[in-house]
């Protein structure tokens, strides 16, 4: 099951829309990778609201897309996490730490957004030699 | 553990990736129909794959038996047994262990299910293989 990937403005949403192989998660993690200097993206979104299992492997790999994302100079954002995936993570001990997550789509937006402007700032608060 | 067999079981073969979602999937439906409320099916689903997972990682095939069953004292559960005839675990204390791997995942596998689960069971012969057994009643 291929995950569709959509680029708005200047990120790459990724929608998954039902559950997904471990073959499934590293394909769409090679292709967040390749996408996005492809696309020139800042900020990924993978949103994961049609998931109803997020168990050890899916954590790690949605952990490496973040960090490889990050390495690639563009943020990431998982978005969706539902509460009952939320309890079971925490229960098998999986966190995603370091990794932005928000409630829904339009806050993770929202996250890209600001963290983009906090870029600018900071780039422009450098003094200049 | 006892606990008395109140309908057909289940029987998932488990020996490529998409097994593993197929199994938890199972689980997810003969938990529903005991009535779980939807924490714990993805509680049991979690738990299922990743007791697939390590089939397919360290034994390459097995099987996931899922049952419905009694505690004789009018208590539901599901019962999961994930079974294969794999190289076995050499040292079960180690496995258990929060963190512990040796195929380079994050070793969260057998601690986080015998969390997930309210009973837990793993035996292991160097050689011969794994089976794991556990179980979540209804509340």
């Amino acid at each position: 099951m291929q995950v569709p990937i959509l680029k708005q403005g200047p990120y790459l949403i990724a929608t998954v829309q039902s559950a997904l192989t471990d073959d499934d998660l590293k394909q769409l993690r090679d292709t967040l990778v390749d996408q996005i200097s492809q696309v020139r993206a800042r900020g990924v979104i993978v949103d994961v609201t049609a998931l109803d299992v997020i168990d050890s492997f899916a954590t790690r790999t949605l952990r490496d897309v973040a960090h490889m994302i990050r390495l690639r100079g563009a943020e990431t954002v998982i978005v969706g996490i539902q509460p009952e995936v939320a309890f079971s993570m925490v229960k098998l001990g999986l966190t995603l730490e370091g990794v932005a997550t928000t409630l829904d789509l339009e806050e993770g937006l929202r996250y890209l957004q600001r963290s983009g402007k906090r870029k600018v700032q900071e780039h422009e608060g450098r003094p200049h030699r | 553990m006892k606990g008395a067999l109140i309908a057909d079981e289940l029987r998932v073969s488990i020996d490529s990736d998409s097994d593993i979602v197929s199994a938890r999937q199972k689980g997810r439906e003969l938990a529903a129909q005991c009535g779980f409320p939807s924490t714990e099916l993805a509680v049991v689903a979690t738990a299922i794959s990743e007791l697939a997972r390590n089939i397919v990682r360290y034994a390459v095939r097995g099987e996931i038996v899922l049952r419905l069953i009694d505690n004789h004292g009018g208590k539901r559960g599901v019962e999961v047994i994930a079974a294969d005839d794999g190289p076995g675990i050499p040292d079960l204390t180690l496995a258990m262990q929060d963190g512990y791997s040796t195929s380079g995942s994050l070793g969260l596998g057998l601690p986080g299910v015998r969390r997930l689960m309210d009973e837990f069971d793993i035996v292991s012969e160097f050689g011969k293989g794994t089976t794991v057994t556990v179980r979540k009643w209804k509340r």
